[in-house]
């Protein structure tokens, strides 16, 4: 399966380099493309921070032509309504999702900055979403990638990669 | 997860509606929405459901007159109210009402994560769902320790045997040998299965943030604390905490460490609350806890503490059988994830892999198989894609004779088994007056290195 990865207001370019070759590890094929993506109309002043749903319809309007899954990388702030916040969203079945890593920042949590955790927890959310537009669900499992994490400790005591049960559901 | 689990949303807001729907749906749920009470008693009454998300204030009948009918027609109905003010009366009536809980937008996702699943286990404790058990049966078998070794057949008994039980484990082992792996086997075979195991890498936490790392902190306990953290003890409420490397702590952690193994109750840097945590203590070591005892180095109390239960992981070289199983799963998981068509080992790499001492266990074939992979370019592991040269495995004496063979044979038995002398005669095939005569014999003596 090809994987496209879109970096949206993402300025890290040693992390998008380090995912990029993580996937190209796992899947068949990972680019790095470029979307051209005007986020300002996903942005919600009072919270401070961007509508991932929003700008996941955006990045459909310009994917239409692309075979293969389509992950966004961004550094800004996510959420959907009702919820504080997200570390990510994706289209289950589908071809898009989108991974903040603003909230994967250990400095976000503790003032420390620790670029190798951000780079695990990076791939973590990123295999995780890309999960979902595989159709998978949330996984018991906590060695599994799939399993659901709404906190950071979270996603740090996950494991980094699919169970055998959900790696069958996946197309490398 | 959660597949026979239904879920209404009832919101006016389509946004609302269409987010809470995806992120239920991820979650496993069975999950359908209404944008209104009346709409929401429609489906009501058509089908089931085990849980509402209800908003307060919607055109029309408003969040708390819904929950009145849901109750009336079905009191064990979970309802969480949705509001995006709160104010304490409100939330009164609500409860009085009935509703299992009530939540403010906007709501933190863990905590509504946890919240819906507190509700949901209290709706469906004596309904086990079929599918969760089947998964948890199959990923309780221990399958990723590879072993059929008469060693690693003890272990699995050991571990089926003590795993039931809330004891507190040792597991001692050289590097690599796969201590890890046999803590999460005791822990997914144990009552605790369906919560965390918490790792703690003791012989890397710096001193300083030791009790930020283990309890966690408050908002503002520190220069950069921007936001409350749970720690790993936090973490592993109902499973278990895995100390790995545990010989290598300091004096400080260990004062800590024995504290909370014993009160199991601690406060996050920072605040004042006293968090209780239900977790099993399993913990590693490398090192001779006992000789680090008597030099005072490592604290006999807490030495007492986790030495309830004791289990020896062997190394590779005194389980030599194992390798060739060890070595094709590690094949076939880094050609899955490498995508790289590589099937096989060659006979003569195999040969190599299984005569060379791995003094890094498992960890370092492990990583061998991995470089061959990623080096390889045939459908099956050459020699020269191994990390280690042909001399480290081969012989390198002149002395070809019988004799001089039987002689370094029978020396690397001995210092495999720190020359225990049973041992190596049971290994050898021989009794031990003979292992005896021939250590006379050949002039062996412990040194011989």
């Amino acid at each position: 399966m090809k994987i496209f990865l879109a970096p949206v207001r993402f300025s890290n370019s040693a992390l998008l380099s380090s995912v990029k070759d993580d996937l190209s590890r796992i899947f068949k094929e990972t680019t790095i493309i470029d979307l051209d993506l005007n986020i300002d109309d996903a942005y919600t002043k009072e919270r401070e921070q961007y509508f991932s749903t929003q700008i996941i319809s955006q990045a459909i309007k310009r994917t239409g032509n692309l075979n293969g899954k389509i992950i966004i990388l961004t550094d800004v702030d996510l959420y959907i309504p009702v919820l504080t916040f997200i570390f990510g969203e994706a289209q289950l079945n589908g071809k898009h999702s989108i991974v903040s890593v603003c909230r994967l920042h250990e400095e976000f949590y503790s003032g420390i900055t620790d670029e190798i955790l951000l780079k695990e927890r990076t791939l973590k959310e990123v295999l995780h979403e890309l999960g979902h537009n595989f159709g998978l669900k949330h996984c018991i499992d906590w060695d599994c990638v799939m399993h659901s994490s709404t906190s950071i400790e979270e996603v740090d005591i996950k494991g980094n990669f699919y169970c055998n049960e959900c790696k069958k559901k996946i197309i490398f | 997860m959660n597949g026979k689990i239904k879920i209404l949303i009832v919101d006016d807001e389509k946004i609302v509606r269409e987010s809470l729907f995806h992120w239920f749906e991820e979650e496993g749920y069975e999950v359908d929405t209404a944008e209104s009470g009346e709409e929401a008693l429609k489906k009501f009454e058509k089908g089931k459901f085990d849980l509402f998300l209800v908003d307060m204030k919607m055109p029309g009948m408003s969040g708390l007159e819904l929950l009145k009918k849901i109750k009336e027609n079905d009191p064990d109905s979970i309802v969480i109210l949705i509001t995006a003010f709160a104010s304490v009366p409100t939330a009164i009536t609500a409860l009085k009402d009935g509703a299992y809980d009530y939540v403010t937008k906007p709501v933190d996702p863990d905590e509504l994560a946890h919240l819906v699943k507190k509700a949901v286990e209290q709706r469906t404790l004596k309904i086990e769902n079929e599918q969760l058990r089947e998964k948890l049966e199959e990923i309780s078998k221990p399958e990723n320790l590879i072993g059929e070794s008469r060693q690693m057949k003890k272990i699995y008994e050991l571990i089926q045997t003590v795993a039931p039980t809330d004891t507190t484990v040792l597991i001692r082992g050289e590097s690599g040998t796969g201590k890890e792996l046999v803590a999460k086997a005791i822990h997914i075979n144990s009552k605790r299965k369906y919560f965390p195991i918490v790792t703690v890498n003791c012989g890397a936490l710096a001193e300083s943030l030791l009790e930020s790392e283990l309890f966690g902190h408050e908002k503002g306990a520190f220069t950069g604390a921007h936001f409350r953290r749970k720690g790993k003890f936090e973490m592993a409420d109902g499973g278990t905490i895995f100390l790995d490397e545990v010989g290598s702590v300091s004096p400080k952690m260990q004062v800590e460490l024995l504290r909370v193994i014993e009160t199991k109750q601690f406060s996050r840097v920072g605040g004042n609350q006293l968090i209780k945590s239900d977790f099993r203590v399993i913990a590693a070591t490398n090192e001779p806890l006992e000789e680090l005892v008597k030099a005072g180095k490592f604290r006999e109390d807490l030495y007492y503490r986790l030495n309830v239960f004791s289990l020896v992981v062997p190394p590779l070289r005194e389980r030599r059988q194992d390798i060739p199983l060890l070595a094709h799963y590690f094949l076939n998981r880094f050609a899955t994830a490498m995508n790289k068509p590589i099937k096989d080992i060659s006979r003569e790499a195999m040969d190599f892999i299984v005569k060379y001492d791995w003094p890094g266990n498992v960890r370092e074939l492990e990583n061998a198989i991995e470089r061959a992979v990623v080096v390889g370019k045939n459908s099956s592991i050459k020699v020269e894609d191994l990390p280690f040269h042909v001399s480290t495995v081969e012989d390198d004496s002149g002395d070809k004779s019988l004799s001089a063979f039987e002689k370094k044979y029978i020396l690397k038995i001995l210092n495999e088994n720190n020359w225990n002398i049973s041992r190596s005669a049971q290994i050898l095939e021989i009794d031990r007056v003979t292992l005896y005569n021939k250590i006379n014999k050949y002039g062996l003596r412990q040194s011989n290195n």
